[in-house]
């Protein structure tokens, strides 16, 4: 069994989390601040891709990054690089598609953290770095690593805009969601069964760590009213 | 040095309109019923919320000026500000949430301002715990702590102890008392609750509906209240509307059907006689100030007896008397009696 798609995943998963974790914390810490009418434009245009089919995203980035398109043909000449097909490009689709997941754990982490405690470190002469980084991300932790942690998975199960994105190229765009298709697809059921078991595993083991994260985010906040 | 406050804020059916200095060494009260601005005026003063148009000023220096378009942020305005839950940083120790308030010194001058801190507040033992590990009285002075550290110009109390169900408020009272005593900048004092403002304040500036009445002593609002909600504020019950009698000192209420002696001649404004159940008192007749009561409900409070009277024939409000359960126990006829006010305890009071 060759064992690249479950590293492309991997690897691509890991990368957009990334990227989606700040983003992300910094798109809902300024819509939960944001006036009401621009919070909920702006809150629906960033859910978007949450509803939206993966086809219909992946259509859309290659609308923008393929070769023959603004974003995609601006890159290819200004650096000889071609933003799809590769196996990089499936980080673009997972980070659209995770993204509205880490937004929104961010913001409700956000929005259920108590205002009083910013505005008191304000008044004792913490600047707003220290109250960011020190006082709202702590009593936001849980949610936040929740958030994270989900958006890891979905971007390990994705499938639909990485395959429009990506294409499948045994060794260089193939990941373990697109190697289950194409197994399926040329009659190989043996093979695709056991990549099958290997997601269902990833996926089941991601699941109880964000259970044990909310209950541990739950009862800490339990105490912390007692 | 003083703190002055003149500001204005419109909100959504609200309005706040706020005027006062708070001089050092002096504790100003700002009393009034829940909703009424308060905390709001807090808020603007120390920085946390904008004011639509006004001056704040503390020891000379503009904190905040509408027409200059000054508006300091909070961290520049060294004001401390002990909010009602107390707001320690739950994931930092007791020793954490004062060590990171000290802004930029030294290792080891931190460690000894802490330990110092530690110490004025009794906090002793306590160093290692975290906020929810704390009774209540122990995370306002863990907050005094904090506040003390950060090295404030002026204090901002936000009802200080409505977080606490203890008994032993008192204790904590005097705490409080003791911390604000050394603390040589202008106090201002959120509350509702008139005792708590007498034991602690020498100044008070009632708030009623988002309007500031002009400061005066303690001593003055609970001896002649001006307004209503001035009297009910400092602890008045009884309240009946009144006219200009036909001699200078003397008053007509109409409801009650009776002229009342007062001890100065009409204020100019004024409309309803506030009168305390403590003033009420049994009295013979043809004396000054008597009239004939009837008896229609008794209530025995903790160390008093509370009796609502009806002045017969008349369709007014009761007048509710506050009389010793021995002073009451020794009226020959508990049900129909003569009380009567002395003039100079009559409030004449502008609506």
């Amino acid at each position: 069994m060759d064992w690249y798609p479950l590293y492309n995943s991997l690897r691509i998963a890991a990368i957009s989390t990334a990227a989606v974790f700040f983003l992300g914390i910094w798109a809902a810490y300024y819509t939960a601040r944001a006036p009401r009418a621009v919070k909920g434009l702006l809150d629906a245009v960033l859910t978007l891709p949450l509803v939206l089919p993966p086809t219909v995203v992946g259509y859309l980035l290659l609308l923008a990054l393929g070769p023959r398109r603004p974003v995609g043909a601006w890159v290819l000449e200004r650096f000889s690089v071609r933003l799809t097909m590769t196996w990089w490009s499936g980080i673009f689709a997972t980070a659209v598609v995770i993204f509205p997941l880490m937004y929104r754990t961010a913001r409700g982490a956000f929005e259920s953290f108590d205002e009083t405690l910013a505005q008191a470190g304000q008044t004792l002469g913490l600047s707003n770095r220290f109250i960011f980084w020190r006082i709202r991300m702590p009593a936001c932790r849980q949610g936040i690593l929740a958030g994270t942690v989900l958006a890891f998975a979905r971007a390990l199960g994705e499938y639909g805009a990485t395959s429009m994105i990506c294409g499948y190229t045994p060794g260089r765009t193939a990941t373990v969601s697109t190697t289950v298709y194409q197994l399926w697809r040329t009659g190989e059921d043996g093979l695709a069964l056991r990549w099958v078991l290997v997601n269902l595993a990833i996926s089941a083991a991601v699941l109880l760590a964000v259970n044990l994260l909310e209950r541990r985010e739950r009862e800490g906040r339990r105490s912390r009213w007692r | 040095m003083a703190l002055t406050v003149q500001i204005k804020k419109r909100l959504e059916g609200f309005r706040l309109e706020v005027d006062f200095t708070a001089r050092d060494g002096e504790p100003l009260a700002l009393l009034g019923a829940s909703g009424c601005g308060k905390s709001m005026t807090l808020q603007c003063v120390a920085g946390i919320r904008r004011p639509d148009w006004g001056r704040i000023e503390l020891d000379g220096e503009v904190l905040f000026d509408s027409g200059r378009h000054i508006d300091l942020p909070p961290q520049r305005r060294r004001v401390g500000y002990l909010f009602q839950q107390y707001a320690l940083f739950p994931n930092m120790t007791v020793e954490q949430n004062i060590a990171v308030c000290l802004g930029r010194a030294e290792e080891s001058r931190r460690r000894e301002r802490t330990a110092e801190l530690v110490r004025m507040l009794r906090l002793e033992g306590l160093e290692g715990r975290r906020p929810r590990q704390l009774s209540g009285g122990q995370q306002q002075r863990a907050a005094l702590a904090r506040i003390l550290a950060s090295e404030p110009r002026a204090i901002l109390l936000d009802e200080p102890f409505s977080a606490l169900d203890s008994h032993l408020k008192w204790q904590l009272e005097a705490d409080l008392a003791d911390v604000l005593a050394r603390f040589p900048g202008p106090v201002v004092w959120v509350s509702h609750d008139r005792g708590e403002v007498c034991r602690n304040c020498r100044q008070v500036c009632v708030l009623d509906s988002g309007r500031s009445a002009p400061a005066s002593t303690v001593r003055e609002l609970m001896e002649c209240p001006r307004t209503v909600s001035a009297a009910r504020l400092s602890g008045c019950e009884n309240y009946v509307p009144i006219r200009p009698g036909p001699e200078p000192d003397l008053v007509s209420v109409p409801d009650w059907h009776l002229t009342l002696r007062c001890a100065g001649p009409w204020r100019e404004g004024a409309a309803v006689l506030g009168i305390r159940a403590c003033h009420v008192r049994p009295a013979a007749a043809g004396e000054v100030n008597a009239f004939p009561c009837e008896t229609v409900r008794v209530t025995e409070d903790v160390s008093a007896v509370l009796a609502d009277l009806r002045i017969p024939g008349s369709e007014g409000p009761l007048l509710r008397m506050e009389l010793d359960r021995e002073a009451w126990a020794a009226l020959p006829d508990r049900g129909r009696l003569w009380v009567s006010v002395p003039p100079e305890r009559l409030l004449l009071l502008a609506p």
